[in-house]
């Protein structure tokens, strides 16, 4: 007889295997995309915008930003992807059939995005570093790693719901478009958000995307537009209220067992 | 000692549709059980309840005597299910689907039974090809390995054999056989009800969501025992017109208790000068008690089934303006059904 909760490490071996056999589209695309962001926008925006009081480029500013973006936007692809294609495919049965607990599913989802979006974003990482080499200096690359762990796994958790919510790859779609799309692109990755008008800057700070890259950017530059510690303590709440939540529904069955 | 599966007062509705309605039904260990119903009956549901897939409304199911919702680890660690859709996951190979599933339960280092699995299943030259390039056949057999991966006592096959050729069906069935043989639980969803009759030992019909029929094989061919006399003719004896089952156009279906009463047919017909165009005689088999249980005719075609004649009766057509007394077997090597006293099935 196996012992409970020894089912997991398969699943979560199934999801890197999942995506690592694609890895042209789901780890070098992604890594190219944000290359192309870099070159752009820093070709474009470098002479014309000023962050940080002028003690930081802008072109190594936009790095941490693409890099969370490229964190968070791959994680939140893995889990949602990966469970609308077995329900359309009808071989989410075989994860439903063994004996694999709700926090085992979770888990298992949730570690897989997490590690494909890491892996994408030390991809980026890597990429960027040709432009601007100094950044392998950053003086808290703890707290960089802290925030990228705890983004990872909000959007790995955000991916398992809306996974878990839609029918149809078009409701994916827009989860995606309507909702992390614009919170990650209204979270401060391409400007501090002390260059917004008072009123986008009080939007600004009950995104929670925004604290997950200034808190990310603060491991690379010491400096950031929120106090670190209050970002840690908002991503880390929502991190655990996202995960308590998708618990809840896992247990229920809701759209998984009819 | 607990039952293999054990269902007690089932019930599950999907918006209006009640698709079981106070389902009762006990399987013992050992058993090779038939789980029958035209589409639409709930075998499924009733089947996804065992597994876990769905909840019932009401009522409880147990696995080997592990509840399937509060004691769920054991019950489906206890359970194969071959679902009945074709479904499988295009990332991987055949061995890698296979250890994959035996991993979710907990399973690591299961290549030997993977290795046997493959050669009875006949896929292992496959077993390095991609899911995708598998035929439906081949991609079916891997929906049986998976099922038999954590060697489940109680394996529920809920249509297992549909789309694979006939030479596939067979070695299939020689290795649910064995597997039966060897202790394991059996239980079969299954439109071929030649299969049913020849594997099963305990049958039960479900109709719109209920039991309505749970005995072994034998009682059930016992209950309708007889024979059904196709008769293609202007009309039937006076006589014999209370024993007419039903009419298709000119074809007429008589119901007989045995083999005897043919002879007093016959001579009816020539008694009255009727003219037999066309004759056929059928046992009793397990398609005729479902589609009399089912409320149908035994005549009746569900889903394609052979015609009387074609599934193991005995044709006899007219042969000149006389056949009354010139009838002769279809196959010309059989003789006359009323002198060799029964049909080869």
């Amino acid at each position: 007889m196996t012992p409970p909760g020894a089912g997991w490490p398969t699943l979560l071996y199934k999801e890197l295997l999942r995506f690592w056999n694609v890895s042209l589209q789901t780890i070098l695309a992604p890594v190219l995309t944000s290359l192309l962001y870099l070159l752009i926008f820093s070709h474009v925006l470098e002479a014309n915008v000023t962050v940080f009081g002028g003690k930081v480029p802008y072109s190594a500013f936009l790095v941490p930003g693409l890099v969370m973006m490229s964190v968070l936007q791959n994680a939140f692809a893995n889990s949602s992807s990966s469970l609308i294609q077995s329900k359309i495919n009808g071989n989410l049965i075989f994860i439903l059939l063994p004996p694999l607990s709700p926090l085992e599913l979770f888990v298992a989802y949730v570690l897989g995005a997490m590690v494909r979006g890491l892996v994408v974003g030390v991809g980026v990482f890597a990429v960027t570093l040709f432009f601007s080499p100094s950044l392998l200096l950053m003086p808290h690359p703890f707290w960089a790693l802290g925030f990228a762990v705890l983004g990872s796994a909000i959007l790995g958790t955000l991916g398992l719901i809306a996974g878990i919510a839609a029918e149809k790859f078009d409701q994916i779609s827009a989860f995606q478009n309507f909702i992390i799309m614009p919170l990650t692109f209204l979270s401060g990755v391409f400007y501090s958000i002390h260059t917004l008008p008072p009123f986008w800057q009080a939007v600004s700070h009950v995104n929670p995307f925004f604290y997950m890259i200034d808190g990310f950017r603060y491991g690379f530059f010491g400096l950031s537009d929120a106090p670190p510690l209050l970002s840690l303590a908002i991503v880390g709440g929502c991190c655990a209220a996202l995960a308590a939540c998708t618990l809840a529904l896992l247990q229920s069955g809701w759209r998984l067992r009819r | 000692m607990p039952a293999a599966v054990e269902a007690v007062n089932i019930t599950r509705s999907f918006g209006s549709v009640q698709a079981l309605s106070g389902v009762d039904l006990a399987v013992e260990e050992g058993e090779f059980f038939g789980l029958l119903g035209p589409n639409g009956a709930g075998k499924t549901t009733l089947i996804s309840i065992l597994a876990g897939l769905t909840r019932a409304d009401t009522g409880t199911a147990r696995i080997l005597g592990h509840d399937v919702v509060t004691d769920y680890r054991n019950a489906r660690r206890l359970l194969g299910v071959v679902p009945q859709e074709l479904v499988f996951d295009p990332f991987f190979t055949a061995r890698q689907t296979l250890e994959i599933q035996s991993g979710y339960f907990g399973i690591r280092n299961n290549g030997a039974w993977i290795d046997e699995i493959l050669h009875h299943l006949d896929l292992t030259a496959k077993a390095g090809a991609n899911m995708r390039s598998l035929s439906g056949g081949m991609k079916r057999r891997v929906l049986v390995g998976q099922a038999l991966v954590h060697k489940p006592p109680v394996i529920v096959l809920d249509e297992p054999t549909a789309g694979v050729d006939v030479g596939l069906r067979q070695s299939l069935w020689a290795f649910i056989r064995k597997l039966n043989r060897d202790g394991h639980t059996i239980i079969l969803t299954t439109h071929y009800l030649e299969e049913a009759e020849a594997l099963c030992g305990r049958i039960a019909m479900l109709k719109a969501g209920r039991v309505v029929a749970l005995d072994t094989k034998q009682a059930l061919l016992s209950r309708f025992a007889g024979l059904t006399v196709r008769l293609a003719a202007e009309r039937v004896p006076a006589a014999w017109q209370a024993r007419v089952l039903r009419r298709e156009g000119g074809v007429h279906f008589i119901g007989l208790q045995r083999y005897a009463e043919l002879e007093a047919l016959l001579a009816a017909l020539r008694t009255e000068g009727i003219t037999i165009a066309e004759l056929a005689l059928q046992e009793t088999d397990l398609e005729q008690v479902f589609l009399r249980i089912m409320g149908g005719d035994p005549g009746e075609e569900p889903d394609g089934a052979a015609a009387p004649a074609a599934s193991g009766g005995v044709v006899i057509r007219a042969a000149g303006p006389s056949q009354g007394a010139n009838c002769a077997p279809s196959g010309g090597s059989a003789a006359a059904p009323a002198a060799s006293g029964g049909v080869v099935k």
